[in-house]
């Protein structure tokens, strides 16, 4: 045996680790070289989109920007008793503010603390209103404080911008201390304008608001409301909605894969079993829904589902339905699964083909020879090495249901939405992207912890998809 | 040492069956064969020649479209194969790869209610058989090719079938190996005392493993015999030269007495041949084994000149190729010992043969 503490060297006296070391660095290089377009094009259009949108759903810091005196008065704030003159002034500073730099700007702060507690939408716009009425010495004039907002131009004629945000702020500064100057105390008269004001709720939600990094959202994702003091409570029973759709979604995509199994499985192994033309022409069959469009496919359900449509005028016609008592089989639940797994169907029957077709008769055979059943042979046998392609088919339908959209959105009507309905509608509706930003994290970890468990159970290295 | 006895006949019958894949072109034509109990018999034929369809017709994975087969006497048609009790090795194993080696010759026990102790009895016989004890935990992918060999042949021996089916059981070892699997398999054989059915399309392999060969070509047995007679006294010109080396002279059989046939050959020589298989006035392929024919020996009828075209050295014997009757493909097998004269390229020298090795086979 050669000494093993000396080191191997090569030819020209370097030690062996060393050049291997060297050769190997220069193929990974050459690899990632490979692969860095892809990589770069994935980060920018992808990873990067996904983490800032996620992050939304943890922080935001927009209320610190639309309300900054206020958020910085609130933070040190113990959230008891009655609200200060101090608050008053400090809400009634970024108002002024805010009003003067973009007149949206107090709207959009009182949109993010409706989303804590109702009602302060209201309380924002009619203080708005009663300070508008309040006259104020500006510009050499006394004018009415609303006037003074509206005639602060935005650009000149020709389209420069005559303001920059500072100048803005710096005016609005000046101007809501010339209206605390002339109009301190101000509590009475904001309570009177909405007595809202008065109620400390709202000085609470806006201490929730005020944090930028915060599980607001998240816990909001998960039907709990998170208080200013820290802690979380879980909402009434009828203001539940995401856990119970969470649920839903799982139910339908669990429904969804088992029957997508269920069709896709006698479909796959007689691909495999048929000789290659025939078979050929089956796949095409299978393919077909690819080649036309998602909508479209979805449409055609509506008309064969709906209520006058092709089943239900079929189930009239044989009296398995009354006409004038016909199945409710869509804009429900139950069109949301039928379409479904209509459209998912290739996706478990191609890896589940690609699997079998490598599996060779003559294990099956092999099985009857020794004196198996038919069931046995199938069922010890050839079941277990389909495993790979009922593992890979039914993750992949699986993956593909739990965030699926269009279809529920087209024919789920009420009951058959899922999660991916609702950040949708937040996305577009709402506009409560924070609250669409964290359903999807939860949606993500909860993936991921199936995926996990899959990992655990199955095993990903068994997967087979081609 | 296994030739049937008459009680042991036609343990596996098959009975003018014919099979047909597509209805139109028949791929077994006409097969009758009987097995005896305890007998090694080898398919042995062309690749495309119908051999492994016979075996799933025997094993019951394809129907014949004709004819019987019977397998102890009952017809076995109708049975399923899981009810026919016959033992069968795939060319690629086919070893359940989900299971260990012991899960794997367990199965056919457990399918039939075996208990769990005589199982795992059975299971080690079985493994030490063909010397895998140690093996049973293993995956079949953690073997070698001729481990799984021999997991494969004691699977389909440890339910104890009365037959066996092997379909080129050794197609994918190496040369060395599959020597010493044929042993192997021969040595049980003869040890169990099973019958076997055997294809390869390995001649080597069905002459020393069988006792009797059934030569397949073109969907239809063109010869059944023992090993040494079907290198030795072949019936036809395919099997002459389908088995071992062969020289061909053809040519038209002039007359034909006690047995002996006169051949005109297509260069206008005669020659006189054994007739086996040919007519007076008809065309005939005359077959001669290399090892017959000798350099320089006694005159006899057919004694000609011969020029040596290539030598080829092959350590005990020399390869000589020649032109003899025109035919430059003629080999000539000459013993590398002390009394032989050294043949050079371009040479001319005569060679010659007896009558009764040569044979005047159908054209
Ligand atoms: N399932 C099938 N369907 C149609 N034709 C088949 C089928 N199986 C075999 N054949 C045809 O039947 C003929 C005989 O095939 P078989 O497999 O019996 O040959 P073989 O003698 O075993 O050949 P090999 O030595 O190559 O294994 C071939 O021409 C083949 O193409
Ligand atoms: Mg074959």
């Amino acid at each position: 045996m050669t000494d093993t503490s000396a080191p191997i060297v090569t030819a020209d006296g370097t030690p062996l680790k060393k050049k291997l070391d060297q050769a190997m660095f220069r193929s990974r290089r050459n690899a990632f070289l490979l692969v860095a377009p892809l990589l770069a094009f994935i980060i920018a259009s992808f990873i990067i989109p996904i983490v800032v949108l996620l992050t939304q759903g943890v922080y935001d810091s927009s209320f610190r920007k639309q309300m900054p005196t206020v958020a910085t008065f609130v933070a040190d704030w113990d959230g008891q008793g009655e609200p200060s003159e101090e608050m008053m002034q400090a809400a009634l500073t970024d108002i002024v503010v805010g009003l003067t730099i973009d007149r949206s700007i107090p709207t959009k702060a009182a949109v993010r603390i409706n989303r804590e507690v109702s009602g302060a939408t209201s309380m924002i716009k009619k203080l708005i209103r009663a300070t508008g009425k309040w006259k104020i010495e500006y510009e050499g004039k006394e004018q009415r404080l609303s006037d003074v907002f509206r005639n602060m131009e935005d650009e000149d004629d020709s389209g420069v911008t005559l303001l920059d945000e500072s100048e803005r702020r710096a005016i609005g500064v000046t101007l809501a201390k010339a209206v605390i100057a002339q109009e301190a105390p101000v509590k009475a008269k904001m309570i009177k304008a909405d007595k809202k004001w008065a109620d400390i709720k709202y000085w609470q939600a806006m201490k929730v608001a005020s944090k930028a990094a915060s599980p607001a959202y998240l816990a909001a994702a998960l039907d709990y409301n998170y208080s200013h003091d820290g802690e979380f409570q879980q909402r009434d029973e009828d203001r539940r909605i995401h856990v119970k759709l969470f649920w839903r979604t799982l139910e339908i995509s669990l429904i969804v894969t088992l029957a997508c199994l269920f069709l896709g499985y006698p479909i796959a192994y007689l691909l495999s079993t048929l000789s290659v033309r025939s078979s050929n022409l089956l796949l095409i069959l299978v393919l077909l829904p690819f080649w036309t469009s998602l909508l479209v496919r979805t449409t055609a359900w509506i008309a064969m589902l709906q209520a006058q449509g092709v089943m239900n005028d079929l189930f009239v016609v044989f009296g398995l339905a009354a006409d004038d008592d016909r199945f409710s089989l869509i804009y429900n639940k139950t069109g949301t699964l039928i379409a479904m797994t209509h459209i998912l169907l290739p996706f478990m029957i191609l890896p589940l083909y690609s699997v079998m077709k490598t599996i060779p008769p003559s294990y099956v055979r092999a099985a009857k020879s020794m004196g198996a059943t038919n069931w046995t042979a199938f069922w010890r046998v050839y079941f277990p090495q389909s495993v790979a392609g009922i593992g890979a088919g039914a993750l992949l339908v699986f993956i593909l249901a739990i965030g699926y959209y269009i279809t529920p959105a087209l024919v789920g009507g009420q009951d058959g939405q899922m999660i991916s309905n609702m950040i949708d509608f937040h996305m577009r509706k709402s506009l409560n992207w924070n609250l669409a930003a964290a359903l999807g994290m939860v949606l993500l970890v909860f993936v991921l912890f199936l995926f996990w468990i899959y990992d655990r159970v199955v095993g990903i290295d068994n997967m087979k998809l081609g | 040492m296994l030739t049937a006895t008459n009680t042991d006949e036609g343990f596996v019958v098959f009975d003018r069956v014919q099979k047909s894949y597509d209805g139109n072109a028949l791929v077994v034509k006409d097969l009758n064969l009987d097995i005896a109990k305890g007998e090694f018999l080898t398919m042995l034929g062309p690749s495309g020649s119908g051999k492994t369809t016979c075996l799933m017709m025997l094993a019951g994975f394809e129907t014949a479209t004709h004819g019987d087969i019977r397998l102890g006497g009952q017809p076995i048609n109708n049975i399923p194969p899981h009810k026919r009790g016959i033992g069968m090795v795939f060319q690629n194993y086919a070893l359940f790869p989900h299971m260990t080696v012991g899960e794997n010759l367990a199965f056919p026990l457990e399918v039939r209610k075996m208990g769990k102790s005589e199982r795992d009895e059975k299971v080690k016989r079985a493994l030490d058989m063909v010397q895998m004890g140690e093996f049973a935990g293993r995956r079949p992918a953690q073997l070698s090719g001729g481990q799984q060999q021999r997991i494969a042949l004691s699977r389909a021996l440890v339910f104890e079938p009365q037959l066996v089916l092997m379909d080129e059981p050794l197609g994918a070892l190496d040369k060395q190996l599959r020597e010493r699997m044929q042993y192997e398999i021969k040595h049980l054989h003869e040890r169990l005392g099973v019958t076997v059915v055997y294809v390869t399309h390995d001649q080597s392999e069905a002459l020393t493993m069988s006792d009797r060969v059934a030569v397949f070509e073109d969907g239809r047995i063109q010869q059944l015999s023992s090993p040494d007679d079907l290198y030795e006294r072949p019936e036809n010109s395919f099997v002459a030269q389908f088995i071992g080396e062969n020289n061909k002279l053809s040519g038209m059989v002039t007359g034909i007495k006690s047995g002996v046939a006169e051949v005109t050959l297509d260069n206008g020589s005669k020659v006189s041949a054994l007739a086996v298989n040919c007519e007076q006035g008809s065309r005939s392929t005359l077959s001669i084994r290399p090892e017959r024919v000798t350099l320089g020996g006694p005159k006899n009828k057919n004694t000609t000149e011969a020029e040596v075209l290539e030598l080829i050295y092959l350590g005990d014997h020399i390869r000589c190729r020649m032109n003899v009757h025109g035919n430059e493909e003629f080999v000539v097998k000459v013993a590398n010992s002390a009394g032989h004269t050294h043949l050079k390229a371009g040479e001319k020298t005569k060679v010659s043969w007896l009558a009764e090795d040569c044979r005047a086979l159908d054209a």
